[in-house]
């Protein structure tokens, strides 16, 4: 079961290989983000060199799966055949604060209709698309428990 | 020699503009390559100069008409500055003014023809998203979750935007219902004969919250164009010149960090072009007669007015009502051809026109005695850019 219905258009890893290590990490259902070897600063989306320091270094650690809701939007208007009948669909930007508070885009799972939080707990849902040619996974977002009892 | 002052304040202006006629999108009877020669003709016209004294091209957002084969259709003796800016779409709308501007008053062309050009239905529409089977680089982080639209790229900015600031979606209504009432004494516009009530505004279908229908631009064909001269060149032409008072355009720290990593997020991405825009031109906010703001998205519109120092953030809801915002007597009129919104999606260039009416007292919807004209494109986009225009008597 996926949030979204197939037929979009599928993640490919660069072709510099620049973002390879994390395409590598979500099917192992780790999330890897780009952290400076030598001033330790995190940064997203991966770039070849350190923003802070300059240095080309980059190191790619697996960090805790969970954040908070930054911003979202709710999709009712689908662009996409493939999204004909699947709208609404909410999509989520989740702040990482293990990860120096960079900002991943993803779908918010659970019942589209409900309102969201900003600021709202989320942990990352890892989505294998194994049938895929070649196979991925993308990094979906579900509220917490904690955070369904608020 | 002398140092010569590094400004652009004063030494050129634009002494010609001109528009095709604006079709719906994929309606234009003409291929876009005639669009843009019509357009420059028309703005040649406008000016009263020969077209064979067009020695330049600048345009952006990749416009498909390149300065090349123009100089050869026209059959220009020479052409001696081709220039096109780089990335951000409508976003390089004044920019490329600005580039324009900054070939004439160095020298290096006479007479620098800005244009932009679209048929939709020759090239496909920008709305649509894509339809590749496989996206690398950031959009392989965005697009499998359904971010493909540029309204779906934006409405995340704008959620965060009205949620920190306390930014009201009134104020966003007020700039679409702004552009409809003046698209209404437009003949041009493409939403001329069709007015924009409340009740329809607010119940018009979402397309993504926080955009309703009415939030969203238009997609059309058409060519819009400007001619720039020396200034001293402009005082012997057709029209009154129309003076750059300054030109910016740049980001902020770090904008086009990738996947929504820009660290000042809920903005338009004014925060540093707009007060090196003022600064240049001499002007405050204070002294600006009429806005032209680009809109992609009602939103992006409100952020920049902030930005732009027209009214403070806990001003907005008060501030940003449809009476204040339209033409003649609102205390901030807002988009006065109707904009991308209702005159016609022209990538932008249609406002930068319109400033210049404004200031030659030919608007639709004229702001008695304006004199100081801003003119911004790009909100939300990493590079957006501004032009302040103002007549002989804001030159001083």
């Amino acid at each position: 079961m996926t949030v979204l219905p197939p037929g979009l258009p599928a993640p490919a890893p660069a072709p510099d290989g620049l973002d390879a290590r994390y395409w590598d990490g979500t099917r192992a259902h780790e999330l890897r983000v780009q952290r400076c070897a030598g001033c330790r600063t995190w940064q997203w989306g991966p770039e070849w060199v350190c923003h802070a320091c300059l240095g080309e270094d980059l190191e790619w650690p697996a960090v805790a799966p969970e954040g908070r809701v930054y911003s979202w939007e709710r999709v009712w208007h689908p662009v996409h055949p493939a999204l004909a009948e699947a709208v609404p669909y909410v999509v989520v930007l989740v702040e990482l604060p293990h990860a120096g508070g960079v900002r991943m885009v993803g779908n918010l799972a659970g019942d589209a209709h409900a309102p969201v939080r900003l600021g709202a707990a989320v942990e990352a849902v890892f989505e294998d698309h194994d049938g895929a040619d070649p196979p991925y996974t993308l990094v979906q977002w579900r509220r917490t428990e904690e955070e369904h009892t608020r | 020699m002398g140092e010569v002052a590094r400004t652009l304040r004063g030494r050129v202006a634009v002494a010609g503009v001109g528009e095709t006629t604006y079709y719906r999108r994929g309606r234009s009877p003409d291929a876009e390559f005639l669009l843009a020669v019509k357009a420059i003709k028309a703005a040649c016209a406008d000016a009263g100069i020969d077209v064979r004294e067009v020695d330049g091209f600048a345009s952006y957002a990749d416009d498909r008409n390149q300065p090349s084969r123009l100089a050869a259709a026209l059959g220009l003796p020479e052409l001696r500055f081709s220039n096109m800016q780089w990335g951000s779409g409508g976003g390089g709308a004044a920019a490329a003014v600005g580039n324009a501007a900054a070939a004439v008053a160095t020298g290096l062309a006479d007479a620098v023809v800005v244009f932009r050009a679209l048929a939709q239905g020759q090239f496909g529409r920008f709305g649509g998203g894509t339809r590749r089977p496989a996206v690398h680089g950031e959009a392989a982080m965005t697009v499998p979750y359904g971010v493909l639209s540029p309204a779906q790229m934006f409405a995340m900015r704008t959620t965060r935007f009205l949620s920190e600031r306390g930014v009201d979606r009134s104020t966003m209504r007020a700039v679409a219902l702004a552009a409809y009432h003046h698209a209404q004494q437009n003949p041009r516009a493409v939403m001329h004969g069709r007015p924009l009530t409340t009740e329809a505004y607010d119940e018009a279908r979402w397309i993504v919250e926080p955009y309703r229908l009415y939030d969203c631009c238009l997609e059309n064909d058409g060519a819009a164009a400007m001619v720039l001269v020396p200034a001293d060149r402009a005082r012997d032409l057709a029209k009154p010149p129309v003076y750059l008072l300054g030109a910016a355009q740049g980001g902020e720290h770090r904008a086009a960090a990738p996947v929504h990593n820009a660290p000042l997020y809920g903005t338009a991405c004014f925060t540093t072009v707009a007060p090196r825009l003022y600064e240049q031109a001499g002007v405050k906010p204070g002294d600006v007669d009429v806005v032209q703001v680009y809109e992609n998205f009602t939103g992006g519109v409100v952020m920049a007015l902030i930005e732009h120092g027209l009214c403070s953030y806990e001003e907005a809801n008060d501030v940003l009502t449809f009476e204040n915002l339209v033409a003649p007597d609102g205390r901030l009129p807002l988009n006065t051809s109707g904009g991308n919104l209702a005159e016609c999606y022209m990538h932008g260039f249609g406002l930068q026109v319109e400033a210049v009416r404004q200031l030659r007292g030919e608007s639709c919807n004229q702001v008695p005695g304006a004199a100081v004209a801003l003119a911004a494109a790009g909100p939300m986009v990493p590079v957006t850019s501004d032009c302040l225009y103002g007549t002989a008597e804001a030159l001083g």
